[in-house]
């Protein structure tokens, strides 16, 4: 079970978050064409490796905010806010 | 009773207090201190069990929880447990245990007939015979005999009467085994300053050294016994360190959390009034020191599975630790030199020693221990093997054959101490991601290195002597502490004992076959023999993980402990590629069997999950309500009065909301505040209609996509200040929700002014609904809610006036039921004295509690949709009808995909009403389609979402969603449910979904 770093609480156990997905995709503009939307809601890459992901502190402080996890390893790299960028992530 | 082959002294038993057992109906007399194995044994009990496939007769052949054979049932009733390793259960008084898989009779056992049989039953028989002919029908025929055929023990049949706990704990240092190198390693680390925690699966340390009678071994100048003592009382009196005995590392996991099981009970009959049965520890640990020690392996010879073998060290233990007299006249056969230990202990303990046969050459036998056999006079025959062994329910007799060739001579004996090397206890390394190397030396895989902060030690690493498994395990604690931040007083000096010169290992995996009536054992419990290796290396079966799982070695409870590597190493003859090349196959958890009341630990049956109820509970639980749930919820169903079914009472309550008044409650709905300046705007970005418009005071229904396109959720928001605004979400989605709109807010658009709170808990709700519901509401409420004063959708705060005393509340205008309702929110703790208060003044209006059915039954005839059953995440706003509501003037979350062709195709599923016609049931979950007699598949034209018995216009009516349904509006279609009933098929109108006043007269009176 993954030991997951939230930049407000510290480390805490992964049975506390819920997953949000990848941390790079951000959301359109409202007039974005019909292509980015549809990319924006369906299509993820699968990294093998590092990879900037969200999560929410849900039985926490309810806060979402992103972590760099190598999806290999498990291994977490860097945890930070949602609105600012990870150390070492490279999108 | 006699315990004939209990030796006269020594042993850590306590021989001043006997303890009586039974075992397949006989009495016997073992000691505190024994385990079942060895109480067995010391009435010279050895065929304890019957294998899996071929029943053979079987005896005990480990001393620990390895045993692959000495599975037993342990009977206490409703605590009664199929194999139990007897290797690793306490005796205790009043055990009674049982053999397994065996009918009538362990002795005389029908299904022996399979050794005979066997060569019909080769490696992957089950494959090769039962899959034929290659129906699932076929399989689940076979699959029935097979598995009573196989059957290894019972369950038990009654509902488990023990408590299991879970406890976390977090520790700078976890070390896993209390042996030499385990204490060591601790005590480095605990010195050093670190937090320790200490787990071994034995009721006490010392691992292998436990009762070990060796007076030339010691340990700083004291007896291997004394330094133990004195190392776990050092350990105990450290606040920082806790010990854990009968506690078993089971299992790996990522952030170095590892998973024990504590058998806190297991070694009594029942566990105390105060005692769980078990506890599973999840443990956090800095760093793990892994000093699991080895297992002892076998060789394969004709035979090696006769009651009356033992592993040599398992011997050892036996005779030593508790005193037993596993035999009278013995043959070890080993390739190594630690079954000479064992044979000075059988020497020790005035059991004759027919011959040490070693496969090594007489050249190689320079290590200490077999200069010492010699030196004892003990009979070694070098260069030698034991091809077969004879008897039929215990060895009588080895042949014993030079490796040149040659005649052989045949002994009389009946104990067999066999040793074949150790094998390094990889398994947590291994889940640990670690990786594993073959060490020529050892002939065994040792643990090479892992990317998580774990650190192997003692016989884990190869040592097979105290001194050496005390300085790795000294190292390891250092080490260990170290990589916490720990580098405490080098003052601390490690212990000491003299390093024994080991001999070098000859590998020997299987003797060769002399003929094909014997077989040659790799894995007892699932009985896989040589034979059985080579031919799925025939057949093709080459890869490790193939050849597992074809011939099922080390599938059984066992995982294979004793005899995993000999199956590879003979797969790597077969294949002529190094041992190294073919690999191990992946160790997962666990590595011994949990129990499974301990997975859920506290979390079973009415705490499986948490349980909400609503301030009003107790008085729905005094006037009789019937119960259901709705998510986490306890929700009033209805209230059923004497001679009513839940049915009945549904029908008359929701008849009396339409006639008089009903109070229903809603404290369930999720309740979200939202504070800001630009709370209007979020809303208008995450409902599909308008919110700019809204007034204070007013409310608005709203409905809430995924970005996908498809309904989400709906519920109503309340302006009731300026910035200050209250949504309420549907009862089951009101988590998913609120985590949805926080991610908008945080993620998407932090710049919004807008803040959340989740105010479910601090508000209780009722819903007051019918045509008197406002002479009711004017009777307890302090302001005016006339028409005029307070409208449809109007929103307020009064003072409601109850037997307590004034109440503040918040007051709604808006209905659910179709009726004329208000929505009456107060504090929760206020929740109970209001809703009596409404009931008593809605006494004279003939008012009446109601529950879900009877609002479910409100809302059909109403048409209004559901979350799950109409918005099946499937359907969208257009689809339910509520299209109008997608304002085109603004953007929200959902809408650009809303345009897709396939979400705007004339014949998408729509909402529609259903009537049964002639008077007929509407069948249960019924498809719609247009022709009933139509050939199979019959093309399904939609689907029935929700349907009742309609009280208030006498008929059974539904909702369901059908191709083109708003086209289709008069037309007479059926719904069949072949599922419920195969004549299940009712003619129906197909209209609108609102059956009761679609103009909306009544909420708007
Ligand atoms: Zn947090």
């Amino acid at each position: 079970m993954l030991l997951i770093p939230c930049p407000w609480c510290g480390p805490r156990n992964q049975l506390e978050f819920t997953y949000g997905g990848d941390a790079t995709v951000k959301r359109p503009l409202p007039d974005a064409p019909m292509k980015t939307w549809l990319e924006f809601v369906y299509l993820r890459d699968n990294p093998r490796g590092p990879h900037q992901e969200l999560w929410h502190h849900s039985a926490g402080c309810r806060q979402w905010f992103k972590v760099l996890r190598d999806t290999q390893t498990h291994d977490i790299l860097a945890s930070g806010r949602a609105d600012e960028a990870l150390p070492g992530a490279t999108a | 009773m006699t315990q004939a082959f209990r030796l006269p002294t020594g042993g850590i038993i306590d021989r001043s207090r006997p303890l009586r057992f039974e075992f397949d109906g006989t009495a016997y007399e073992g000691y505190a201190g024994d385990t079942l194995a060895s109480a067995l044994l010391a009435n010279g009990v050895h065929l304890v069990a019957r294998s899996f496939k071929y029943h053979r007769p079987r005896g005990i052949l480990c001393s620990g929880s390895d045993e692959p054979n000495a599975l037993l049932q342990l009977d206490r009733g409703a605590r009664t447990e199929p194999n139990v390793r007897a290797t690793t259960q306490e005796l205790f008084d009043g055990l009674i245990a049982a053999s397994q898989n065996r009918w009538p009779s362990l002795r005389f056992d029908v299904g022996a007939i399979n050794n005979a049989l066997s060569r019909l039953l080769p490696a992957g028989f089950y494959y090769k015979t039962f899959m034929w002919p290659p129906t699932p029908r076929w399989w689940l025929r076979y699959e029935h005999f097979i598995r009573r055929a196989a059957g290894i023990g019972r369950s038990a049949t009654a509902p488990d009467p023990d408590r299991y706990e879970h406890q976390y704990a977090h520790c700078d240092v976890l070390v896993i085994g209390g042996g030499p190198a385990g204490l060591a390693a601790a005590r480095a680390a605990a010195h050093a300053g670190a937090r320790v925690i200490v787990c071994d699966e034995n009721p006490a340390f010392g691992g292998d050294l436990r009762g070990m009678n060796d007076d030339s071994a010691n340990i700083d100048g004291k007896a291997c016994a004394t330094w133990i003592d004195e190392a776990v009382r050092d350990l105990s009196d450290s606040a920082d360190v806790t010990l854990l005995t009968r506690t078993t590392a089971f299992g790996y996991y990522d952030g170095n959390l590892v998973a024990l099981s504590e058998r806190v009970a297991d070694h009594l009959a029942a566990p105390l009034a105060h005692m769980p049965r078990q506890r599973m520890w999840k443990v956090r640990a800095g760093t793990v020191v892994l000093a699991s020690g080895a297992h002892e392996r076998g060789i394969a010879y004709a035979g090696n599975d006769l009651p009356g073998t033992l592993l040599a060290g398992a011997a050892r233990t036996y005779i030593d630790r508790h005193a037993v007299r596993p035999g009278s006249r013995a043959v070890v056969f080993t390739n190594n030199d630690s079954a000479y230990a064992a044979a000075l202990s059988l020497s020790r303990a005035g059991i004759a020693i027919g011959a040490i046969v070693d496969a090594r050459e007489d050249s190689e036998l320079t290590g200490a221990l077999a200069v010492r056999a010699r030196e004892h006079g003990i009979r070694i025959v070098s260069g030698s093997m034991v091809p077969a062994a004879h008897g039929s329910k215990r060895v009588t007799a080895v042949d014993i054959e030079s490796l040149s060739g040659g005649r052989g001579t045949r002994v009389d004996c009946d104990l067999v101490c066999v040793s074949g090397g150790w094998n390094p206890a990889v398994h947590l390394f291994s889940q640990a991601r670690g990786s594993l190397r073959y060490d020529e030396s050892l002939a065994a895989f040792v643990p090479e290195r892992s990317p998580l902060a774990i650190v192997a030690a003692g016989g884990v690493n190869g040592c097979s002597d105290v001194g050496g498994a005390l300085a790795d395990g000294h190292a390891a604690g250092l080490n260990a502490a170290a990589k916490a931040g720990f580098r405490g007083p080098a003052s601390y000096a490690a212990p000491h004992a003299e390093p024994v010169a080991p001999g070098r290992l000859r590998p020997l995996w299987s003797v060769p076959a002399r003929d094909r009536s014997g077989k040659r054992f790799v894995d007892l419990q699932n009985d896989v023999t040589v034979s059985d290796i080579a031919l799925a290396v025939r057949e093709g079966y080459e890869s490790v993980e193939h050849l597992k799982r074809y011939t099922t070695l080390g599938m059984g409870t066992d995982q294979g402990k004793t005899s995993n590597i000999v199956g590879l190493a003979l797969l790597a003859e077969q294949l002529h590629r190094p041992i190294s090349a073919v690999g191990t196959t992946t160790f997962r958890p666990p590595y011994t069997p949990v129990t499974l009341g301990a997975y859920p630990g506290e979390e079973a049956g009415a705490h499986l999950e948490p349980t909400r109820y609503s301030a009003m509970h107790d008085w729905h639980v005094a006037h009789g309500a019937r119960f259901i749930n709705a998510g986490l919820w306890r929700r009033a169903h209805s209230y059923p009065r004497a001679g009513e079914t839940p049915d009945d009472a549904a029908n008359r309550e929701a008849k009396n909301v339409r006639t008089n008044v009903g109070l229903v409650d809603v404290s369930t709905l999720g309740k979200i505040e939202l504070q800001g300046n630009d709370v209007a705007e979020f809303l208008n970005r995450v409902y599909i209609n308008r919110w700019d418009t809204l007034a204070v005071g007013r409310c608005r229904y709203g409905v809430m996509l995924r970005d996908d396109g498809m309904v989400l959720d709906d519920g109503t928001t309340s302006r009731l200040a300026d910035s200050h605004y209250l949504m309420t979400t549907t009862t089951v989605n009101a988590v998913e929700v609120m985590q949805h709109l926080e991610a908008l807010l945080q993620i998407d658009w932090p710049e919004l002014d807008v803040y959340l709170t989740s105010v479910t808990e601090q508000w209780s709700a009722a819903a007051l609904s019918g045509p008197k519901a406002r002479e009711v509401l004017a009777a307890v409420v302090d302001i005016d809610v006339s028409n005029a004063a307070f409208p449809f959708l109007a929103v307020g705060t009064c003072t409601v006036r109850g037997a307590a005393g004034p109440m503040p509340a918040r007051l709604f205008r808006m209905s659910y039921s179709g009726e004329l309702a208000y929505e009456i929110h107060v504090p929760a703790d206020r929740g109970r004295a209001t809703w009596e208060a409404l009931l008593a003044a809605g006494a004279r209006y003939g008012i009446m509690p109601y529950g879900t059915e009877a609002m479910s039954t409100l809302r059909i005839e109403k048409g209004h949709v559901v979350i799950g059953p109409e918005a099946d995440g499937r359907t969208t706003a257009d689809d339910l009808g509520m299209g109008k509501l997608v304002n085109a003037a603004k953007w929200c979350v959902g809408k650009p995909l809303l345009s897709r062709p396939a979400l705007i195709a004339p014949d998408r599923w729509q909402l529609v009403g259903l009537t049964a016609l002639d008077g007929a049931v509407m069948p249960r979950g019924a498809k719609i389609v247009a022709d009933p007699d139509h050939a199979l598949p019959n093309p399904m034209l939609g689907h029935v979402t929700s349907w009742c018995w309609s009280p208030n216009l006498e008929s059974w009516i539904a909702l369901a969603l059908v191709a083109n349904g708003r086209a289709r509006h008069g037309e007479t279609l059926w719904a069949v449910s072949p599922l419920a009933d195969a004549k299940a098929r009712v003619r129906v109108r197909i209209g609108p979904p609102t059956f009761i006043d679609p103009d909306g007269e009544r909420l708007r009176g």
